[in-house]
């Protein structure tokens, strides 16, 4: 489940050692962009140490890195790798080749430091119209790719417009990146919802990429988990359902018969694949209806 | 190694470890403290900064600290920033012992 | 001789003494069985039977107008000597400047060795240090104590130790002559020239309006001599009035008694800090589970940041299960108000108003009602509305494995808070919950011993931390209840364990021998001592 993925700040040593407090699915420090350019060494030996000392509990632990074009890439990806987080975020991927380049780092790292091939992850953000077009391509680039996620804030300066409330200017870099991800057969993660005290439109925008198809979405507040995951969550109905088309798939092959059907509806992989999706959102609330 | 800038690391924040390392007069590591939790934890962090520095090869230098109450993992990360930035090396975190060359 | 004793023995009266009273009655001096019985008998002064004045120059007379020209003179009026017992009120927090005033104005006067009974005091009364030095305060008893009095009295600076009582444990010391109140000196921001005072005004905008006075009601009623200082004289008669003029002596006006700002906050608003609001929705699952969610349930909650926004949670359940609250105790405060107005609480019983709604809210509503703080919390008190809770909402500096709580003494052993109404609720309720983060900065909440005992274990109910909720073993009823709602519970051992593993081990803090405190027990039986903390050489 990644359904929240919380950012945390590397250079705050308070908001690392609490951050696994708020259950998020997923918790990305950041040494890029919450990072200011004379603190970038400090941020990065403070998460070296405290990634490997804190127990972060059942969280997925990513770290968004400097990209490999800036003075701070390089060593990040030195120090980050060896401290063994589960995946890497890499900042404004524009073409499959950054993937690649990342990738061959990574594993280089691991052979020295005697980690095991492979076993660091990487999501790649698309931040640019440079990185919707060749989304695609990037989605593939890296079996070390777990998911594709969109960061707005920059990707509209680059388009030269602005964020606004129902979000059209981004509607397509969230199609692409939506596709782009599922073609490649990895998660797809919105963008973060900068306004903390603007609950309602949170609401509406996790609603909306929920409904478009998406895994999860970056959060900047503790505050916003809950949401999140309440949304996410399947109603009492949805998982009824879930379980009895389960239940006819069951039943179908003890019986050794080919055609499955519920209420008079075939049954086909689609539905079983939905099916299984909806139990594993509840599952991950805990058994709880939404 | 030896100390000859000041390197200063750390800020003023709740759990975080204000550092600040400087060249020494005297032998060994002097630690100059405060600390809001200096009774139950004072012994501890000396211990951690001193540790730290002996890590890296530095055996003579004047510490001024002013700890808001940081952990173990965070006084090591911020006294290791310290002496890198004084040394002006990049001191990598995996081969500290190195540091001292 | 014989004939009169005969009579009388027949039970009938007296015929020959037979008087007449000045309203021409014939009256036996005495009949058996009800005893002497003395004639009406008018006394005329001035050529009158009674009082012809106009109210405006009765209110003159010296019985009815108790204001007093100094400070001084009603020091003087009261007889207080050296050596007696002086107490004030808390209701103006750290705005007070009664206490000050009172003590420079007594030891100029020369009077030496009180005892000092406030109940509770704060870092704006530091100056009694220098009284203390002098010799004009022996002997300190207080619910509480902050700031450099606090800091002095922790490294010794008392001969004799500070005792700290409850709420409930000073009135139950007070009510039952334990404590014998020689004068009162009591702040009142309303008052007319007969002594009839209020927390409030409803004829003006009372500058140092702190709403209820429960703590200094309770005085004015036990303290041999009363003495008010106002700085708001207004018409008489002063209505509602929280203590009737019967109960005070002299009335002394001043400038100010206390500062706004240090008296009253702003409304206090919920926090929007994620660590407390995580603990307050756990502490408001733990309620909704506790098998005490009912409709028509009492409730106390304190007034730091998790312990109020637990009623915004609780709300949201309240409404969802169509449960009213039959009242809340306490402390008032805005967001307790907020959920009275909307219908949640059916009546408000305030010993204190904690911020300005609250005081708005005793002035306007009428089913907001002042109480004194002997009804609050004496455990001798048949009414003590604290033993009518169901649940209270406490805070802790420690607790430990035994779940024993301190609120006193800080993680270095200096004194900075008080035993207030903490041991009274948690006995008087039925499910006692403490808020508190696992760990504040690097201290951990849960420690092997806590530096002070305040309240013992055996009244502590359940530990809502933002990493988890720990059932005191004693409460298997409560066990079972959370079980039952799948909220998942842990040993308090576990917490502590996973807290230390986290900060390391701190090492105890050392102490000297000396005692400064001795604390008291609501009961009056010594729970702990507090001892002299060994400062660090550098």
């Amino acid at each position: 489940m990644r359904r929240s993925m919380l950012y945390v700040p590397g250079n705050n040593p308070g908001m690392i050692r609490d951050v696994h407090i708020y259950r998020s699915d997923a918790i990305m420090f950041d040494l890029e962009d919450s990072v200011s350019l004379n603190e970038k060494d400090a941020a990065r030996m403070l998460l070296y140490n405290s990634l490997l000392t804190f127990d972060f509990g059942q969280a997925e632990i990513l770290v968004r890195v400097n990209g490999l074009n800036t003075a701070f890439g390089r060593d990040d990806f030195e120090a980050i790798v060896r401290a063994r987080p589960d995946a890497i975020r890499l900042p404004k991927t524009d073409t499959p080749e950054d993937v690649v380049e990342a990738d061959e780092l990574i594993s280089g790292i691991e052979r020295q430091s005697g980690i095991e091939t492979g076993s660091i992850k990487l999501v790649a953000a698309i931040e640019s119209a440079l990185g919707v077009i060749n989304a695609p391509r990037i989605a593939m680039a890296s079996g070390r790719l777990i998911g594709m996620a969109l960061g707005a804030e920059d990707f509209v300066t680059d388009l030269k417009t602005s964020r606004s409330a129902d979000g059209i200017e981004l509607l397509t870099a969230r199609s692409m990146v939506l596709f782009a991800a599922r073609a490649a057969g990895i998660d797809a993660f919105d963008t973060v919802f900068p306004d903390v005290n603007d609950e309602e439109g949170f609401i509406r925008e996790v609603k909306l990429i929920k409904q478009l198809g998406f895994d999860g979405k970056s959060i900047i507040n503790p505050r916003q988990i809950e949401i999140v995951h309440q949304i996410f969550t399947p109603t009492e109905a949805e998982i009824t359902y879930a379980m009895r088309v389960l239940e006819a798939i069951r039943e179908a092959e003890s019986k050794g018969s080919g055609v499955i059907s519920l209420n008079g509806k075939m049954i086909d992989k689609p539905i079983v694949e939905r099916a299984r999706r909806v139990l594993a959102f509840a599952e991950a609330a805990g058994g709880q209806a939404g | 190694m030896k100390i000859k800038d000041v390197g200063i690391a750390g800020t003023l924040e709740s759990s975080d470890i204000s550092i600040r390392i400087e060249n020494s007069e005297s032998e060994g590591i002097e630690i100059e403290l405060k600390s809001s939790v200096e009774n139950q934890f004072g012994n501890q962090i000396r211990k951690v900064i001193t540790q730290t520095l002996l890590d890296m090869g530095v055996q003579h230098a004047a510490v001024h600290a002013v700890d808001k109450g940081a952990l173990d993992c965070t006084i090591r990360a911020r006294v290791m920033t310290a002496v890198s930035r004084a040394t002006k090396r990049n001191c990598i975190p995996w081969e500290v012992d190195r540091c001292a060359e | 001789m014989s004939s009169l004793l005969l009579k009388q023995q027949a039970g009938r009266p007296d015929e020959e003494n037979i008087m007449k009273n000045e309203v021409g009655k014939e009256i036996p001096p005495s009949i058996p069985g009800i005893g002497d019985l003395r004639p009406y008998h008018c006394t005329m002064i001035n050529g009158q039977a009674k009082n012809i004045q106009r109210l405006k120059d009765r209110q003159m007379n010296p019985d009815k107008n108790k204001i007093v020209d100094s400070l001084e003179t009603a020091i003087r009026a009261t007889g207080l000597r050296s050596g007696m017992t002086i107490s004030f009120h808390h209701h103006f927090r750290n705005g007070d400047y009664v206490i000050n005033m009172v003590l420079d104005t007594l030891a100029k006067m020369g009077i030496r060795d009180l005892v000092l009974a406030p109940s509770s005091l704060s870092e704006i009364h530091a100056p009694i240090i220098g009284h203390i030095r002098n010799g004009v305060i022996r002997r300190i008893e207080t619910s509480g104590l902050r700031g450099p009095l606090a800091e002095a009295i922790s490294d010794g600076f008392m001969d004799i130790p500070v005792v700290i009582n409850s709420h409930g444990g000073r009135a139950r010391r007070i009510a039952a002559g334990e404590l014998p109140i020689d004068v009162a000196f009591l702040g009142v921001p309303s008052c007319d020239p007969s002594g009839n005072a209020n927390g409030y005004s409803r004829a003006n905008n009372a500058a140092s309006e702190c709403g209820s006075l429960g703590y200094a009601k309770f005085d004015a009623q036990h303290a041999k001599h009363v003495v008010f200082l106002t700085d708001n004289i207004v018409d008489y008669p002063n209505v509602p009035f929280g203590i009737p003029e019967s109960q005070v002596d002299y009335v002394v006006v001043v400038d100010a008694i206390g500062d706004p700002k240090g008296i009253m906050s702003g409304a206090l608003r919920f926090t929007s800090n994620p660590k407390d609001l995580l603990i307050a929705r756990g502490a408001a699952g733990v309620i909704e589970a506790s098998g005490y969610f009912e409709d028509g349930f009492s409730l106390q909650t304190g007034s730091g940041g998790a312990s109020l926004a637990v009623t915004r949670f609780l709300k949201e359940k309240m409404i969802a299960r169509n449960i009213k609250a039959s009242f809340a105790l306490g402390g008032i405060t805005a967001p307790i108000v907020a959920l009275h107005e909307e219908g949640l609480i059916g009546r408000l019983l305030d010993v204190q108003s904690f911020d300005m709604k609250a005081v708005e809210s005793l002035k306007n509503n009428r089913f907001h009602h002042q109480i004194d703080v002997g009804y609050y919390a004496n455990p001798d008190n048949k009414g003590c509305a604290a033993h009518q809770l169901d649940i209270v909402i406490l805070s802790a500096l420690e607790i430990d494995l035994d779940f024993n709580v301190n609120v006193i003494t800080g993680s270095d052993g200096v004194i900075r808070g008080a035993s207030g109404g903490h041991c009274d609720t948690a006995a008087g309720a039925s499910v006692a919950i403490i808020v508190a983060p696992l760990i504040r900065g690097r201290m951990p909440t849960i420690v092997d011993r806590v530096t002070t005992v305040i309240t013992p274990g055996k009244t502590i109910d359940v530990l809502v931390t933002d990493q988890g909720i720990a059932v005191n073993p004693l409460r298997k009823d409560l066990q079972d209840n959370l079980r039952a709602a799948k909220i998942p519970t842990v040993s308090i051992d576990e917490l502590k364990t996973k807290a230390n593993r986290v900060v390391g081990d701190p090492e105890p803090i050392k102490v000297e021998d000396k005692i400064v405190g001795v604390v008291k027990y609501r009961d009056g039986s010594i729970i702990d001592v507090i001892r002299q903390i060994r400062r660090s050489v550098e």
